[in-house]
Parts: C-alpha cells; structure tokens; sequence
C-alpha cells in the first residue's frame, strides 16, 4: 500500500544535495507510488541523477533570482502550481532555515496546518503517522491529520535509512510568476563560515565543547583532538551563543542531528535540548568535572575531570602513537 | 519606527512540565516570558531608541488572559501591550496563532514584526514565515544582527553554511536567534512604569476570525499516541586522577577509532 504522490523540497548544501534532502526523498519513494523534487537550481545532471536513484521520477527546477531566498520562492512555486494541477498527497520539508520558511508560508498561502520537529512517518492503514519528541526527547508523540491535504511535514535530518531505489525521471522548469512581498527581501551577499575536515552531519567522529572549557582560546583543544581522530567539531548553544564558534557547529533541539560513531563531549553538562541532536549516536564519551552532570547518564565511558587536564594529555598521548 | 514584537508566555521551562488529559503541554499554571523573545523586545527598543522615534508594541495570544510575561516585557521598556485570549483558541497550532496576530497586529500600521526564531516550548520555527505570509511582507528569518539603513534594515541572516546579508525594505517581518543582542534586565523604575502601562485584551470576535478557522478545530490533526522514549543506558564513571587518558586511549583503540 502507499499513498499516490509525495513533493519533497530539497536543498543543497554549495553544490551538492543535503544528505537529508536525499533521506527524505528514500522515505517518499517508499510510502508513495511517485516522488517531485522541487530544486532549487537548474541543469545539473549529477544533482538530477542523485535524487533519481533514491527514487525521484519528478524534478522540477524552480527557476528565481539569486536575490530572493529559495524557502519563500519555493512556497509560491508549489502553491502555483498545486492551484493548477493536483494537489499532492503530502510535502516533506528538512528543518532546516529554507526548508521551515518553505514550509510556513506554503501552509499560510494554502491553509494547511503543518507538523514539525519530526523523527519518525510511517504508512498505517495507507495514512501517513508523524512522531516527534517532546519534553527534550524523553516522551514520543506521534499525530495525524485529520483535514484535506496535501499534508506538509518537517522532517528532521537522520530519521530514515538511505536506500538507492533507481527510477527514470522527468524535469520541467517552473519559474516564479508573482513574487509580490518577496522582492522587498533582497540578498545582497552570501558569506561561507569555512570549515575544513568532516561535516558534522556525516563524520563518523563528532568532537564537541562546551561552556566547560572555559574560553575561546581553550575551544582549540575540541578543534585539535578533532583533527587528530579525523572527526567533526561540535559545540552546545551555550558556546554558540558566547560568540567561541558560529551556528553552524551547534548540536541540539535547535542545532544538528548527529549520529557519530562516536561522540565526544568535553565540558557539556548534557541539557536534554543538547541531548536530543546526539543521543543517537553509537558511541558516546563524556569529560565533565561534575560527576552528577546528565551527560554521563547517557555516556558508554564517563571521565570525572578537568577538560584542561584531560584532554591536553589525550592529546599528547595520540599524538605520540601516531608518531610510533 | 513603529514595531509590533510577538511575545510568547508559556509555561516557566524551569518547573516540571506536564501533558494535560488531551496530551497536550499543560498550560493550565503560571506563565512567563518566554526567553527567546526577550531579544525581539531589546532588538526593537534599540532600533526605536536609536532613531529617536517611534514605539514598541508587544502583541501575545495566551490562555486565561495571562499578563505577566507582558508586565516583564513593559518593564524591560516597550510602551503598550496586546492579549488576545480567548477559550476557543485553546490548542491552537502555530498556524492558528499565526492567523490571530496577524489580524490583531494589522488593526495598526506597523513599520515592523519581530518574532523569535522558535519558542522554548513548542520550537517549530515555523510561525514566522506564516504570519509574515498571512500579513503579505516580506520577511527575513533566523536573523543574527539588524542594522538601520535609510528606511530600510540591513540584517544577516543565518545559513546552513554560514550567513546572508540581506536587505529588507519595510514594511517587513524578521525572525531573530538567541544571542543576536544582550538582552537588558528590567530595573525598579521599568518594573513600577510597567504596572500602569495599557494593555489592550481583545477576544477572537474582536478579529473576525471564526472560531472553526483556529484552536482545536484549526489544528485539524489528532494525537493517535503518546509514548516514553527509549532511554540509554550509561556505561562506566571513572575518576580521572591524571591517568584518565590512558583509559579514553584504550576505549579508543577498543572501537578501533585509533
Ligand atoms: C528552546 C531551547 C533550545 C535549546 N537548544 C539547544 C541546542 O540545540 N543545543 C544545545 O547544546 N543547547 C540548547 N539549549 C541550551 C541548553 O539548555 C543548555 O543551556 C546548553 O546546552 C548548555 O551548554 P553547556 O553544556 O556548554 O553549558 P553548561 O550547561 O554551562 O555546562 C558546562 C559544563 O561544563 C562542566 N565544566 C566546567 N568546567 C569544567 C572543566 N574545567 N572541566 C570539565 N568540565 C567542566 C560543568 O560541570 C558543566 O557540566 C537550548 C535551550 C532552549 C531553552
């Protein structure tokens, strides 16, 4: 059984798609007979190629100026043409910045409600069952939509399994015919906060600090240790906030969803909205002076500790096997 | 400038939290304002005090006619307030509470919105664009730093990769992060001033919205179930006593990541 058809808005991170955008598109093609990916970029094959081997048949280019964001040029597109077509049984947004806007004033313009924050959609008597977490993820909620559709969801990244499900597929370029209000947001300039080493979202190590470490400077042993295991760096919001790293390395209710192999967490206390983004992850160590701090009751190996003693000696220690 | 600045009272995240017998947040205790507006309301004093005109008006939709996350946000310095709370708007979602400000916010003119990105309690991040869809302005969410311009506002937007710099011709609508200004604290004098400052308490009938449009009806979804996550075990706690290290090495080597 699956419902008949499934949009999915998909980003791109520079020049390649989301890895969360290609989740999403592997979970339409499951609970649905076909799959529209509304891109925002035009004539890229190995873009059009990635989605359709996860099983889009459908890609439509939305074609904008580069000064009006894509969340809101991506609305307008749908809503037009779900005025003049068929309407879709559900959308998937990723909950990412474009991915909310999208979402929002899509479901404004057609007066739909939307579901977000969610983890888990499965097909139960051939309707779609959305779950999200609640109380920092220690209680599950799982909702339907009892209204006509088409159903709009905000789906966070690492809920499904990728899986190839090659299919052929068609594109068609749709431009934006009135943006109106949306003209009067113009992007002037975009700024890349450069990062080198893994992404956080796909490393298999995610080394992450917080507010323990006592400062900006002292940020650099999360930095180096990272380097040394290959890994991603991580931060909780409280370092974030201070300024020490931009948003982008923040794990977290309002930051990344990571599932590492291994996560390593080196004075963060372990608030549940920091939890909830790493709790998945296979293998987690902890470095906290405060043995009743809650990231050890979620640590494999909990270190009672000073990070500035600890992890400089790690460090040191590393560097001397590799050398060997 | 003339700025509406949304507002959220919900319930104080530092106490126990509870689902109510429809398993939704129990709202039914006392509410507080919601940190994550408290950089709305300095953002838009700043902009108001640095060009000398114009006021900040705080608009909220809340149960029981809660006011004291308004008195707080008063205090801090914004001049008047707006309630709307109403009995059938209990169990609104976000669009629902996007459709009441909406229409409570344009019984005025208004230069500027500000949200915050999410609230503490609900954290969809998605009510921002839908108010700024329904008023029909243009809007720059999850924005980090706002600077005036000539009638327009210069602001940076944050992306997954870094940020934006954006400009945004008013009338508009932003949404804005955690840590984007340093909130102020409210002093004696704001705490007294803000008793005797209006607050206006309007009814869903004082909108024309119908009450089918928004509250449980609105939301047009159910809760099927309510489960208790699986939680994770914890492994060993051990002391570091200057050879910690050496146990995280052999850990390491363990999941073969050294
Ligand atoms: C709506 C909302 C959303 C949020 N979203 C997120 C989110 O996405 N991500 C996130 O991370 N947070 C989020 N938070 C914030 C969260 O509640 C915490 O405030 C934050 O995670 C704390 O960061 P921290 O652990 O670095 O700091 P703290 O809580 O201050 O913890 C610092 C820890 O360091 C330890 N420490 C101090 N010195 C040393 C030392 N020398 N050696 C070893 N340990 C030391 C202390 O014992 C303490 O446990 C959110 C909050 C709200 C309300």
């Amino acid at each position: 059984m699956a419902i008949d058809s499934v949009w999915v808005f998909v980003e791109l991170r520079g020049d390649s798609l989301s890895t969360a955008s290609l989740e999403l598109v592997s979970q339409a093609s499951r609970v649905a007979h076909t799959v529209t990916a509304f891109l925002g970029k035009q004539g890229d094959v190995s873009v059009f190629e990635l989605l359709s081997k996860y099983g889009a048949n459908k890609i439509i280019e939305i074609n904008r100026a580069p000064e009006i964001a894509l969340g809101g040029a991506a609305a307008f597109v749908m809503a037009s043409k779900i005025s003049k077509e068929k309407s879709p049984s559900a959308i998937f947004f990723e909950a990412s910045y474009e991915g909310r806007d999208a979402a929002g004033r899509l479901s404004a313009k057609l007066d739909r409600p939307i579901l977000t924050n969610i983890t888990a959609l499965e097909l139960k008597d051939n309707e779609l069952l959305a779950s999200n977490a609640i109380f920092g993820g220690n209680m599950m909620v799982s909702t339907r939509f009892t209204g006509a559709g088409p159903q709009l969801f905000v789906i966070r990244a690492k809920s499904f399994v990728l899986e190839p499900n090659p299919v052929e597929y068609a594109t068609e370029v749709v431009g934006l015919e009135e943006p109106r209000h949306l003209t009067n947001a113009q992007i002037l300039n975009s700024y890349q906060e450069v990062r080198t080493g893994p992404k956080l979202e796909d490393a298999t190590v995610v080394v992450a600090g917080g507010r323990g470490l006592g400062s900006k400077d002292q940020f650099s042993l999360v930095e180096n240790l990272a380097q040394l295991l290959n890994g991603a760096v991580g931060a909780s919001r409280a370092v974030v906030d201070a300024g020490w790293v931009p948003y982008a390395f923040q794990v977290g209710q309002t930051g990344k969803t990571v599932k590492p192999m291994l996560y390593i967490a080196l004075g963060i206390s372990g608030a549940t909205q920091h939890m909830v983004g790493m709790k998945g992850a296979r293998n987690i160590l902890a470095i906290n002076k405060d043995r009743s701090a809650p990231i050890f009751s979620i640590a494999d190996l909990g270190v009672v500790g000073d990070v500035n003693k600890v992890v400089p000696a790690l460090i040191e220690a590393l560097k001397e096997k590799i050398a060997k | 400038m003339k700025i509406a600045v949304c507002v959220k009272q919900i319930p104080d995240p530092a106490s126990e939290l509870f689902l109510d017998p429809k398993n939704r947040l129990d709202r039914t205790g006392k509410l507080v304002l919601d940190d994550a507006d408290t950089y709305g309301i300095e953002m838009a004093l700043r902009l108001v005090e640095d060009g000398n005109e114009g006021e900040v008006v705080l608009f909220s939709m809340a149960p029981h006619n809660e006011v004291a996350g308004l008195r707080t946000g008063l205090s801090l310095g914004a001049s008047r307030a707006v309630l709307i709370s109403d009995d059938v708007l209990s169990n609104s979602d976000s669009l629902s509470t996007a459709k009441v400000l909406s229409a409570a916010i344009s019984q005025e003119d208004f230069d500027l919105v500000i949200t915050g990105t999410e609230s503490t309690d609900g954290y969809s991040g998605i009510m921002a664009a839908q108010l700024a869809e329904l008023m029909q302005l243009p809007s720059v969410t999850f924005v980090k730093k706002v600077t005036r311009t000539q009638g327009d506002l210069l602001v940076e937007r944050q992306t997954e990769l870094g940020f934006d710099e954006v400009k945004l011709k008013l009338p508009g609508l932003i949404s804005l992060t955690a840590g984007s200004v340093e909130p102020r604290y409210p002093n004696f004098k704001g705490i007294m001033a803000a008793k005797s400052k209006p607050i206006k308490q309007l009814l869903l009938s004082d909108l024309g919205i119908d009450a089918s449009e928004v509250g449980t009806n609105g939301a047009r979804q159910e809760i099927v179930d309510v489960t208790v996550a699986p939680t994770r075990a914890s492994g060993d706690v051990i002391e570091d006593t200057g050879e910690g290290y050496v146990k995280i090495v052999e850990y390491l080597e363990a999941l073969k990541i050294v």
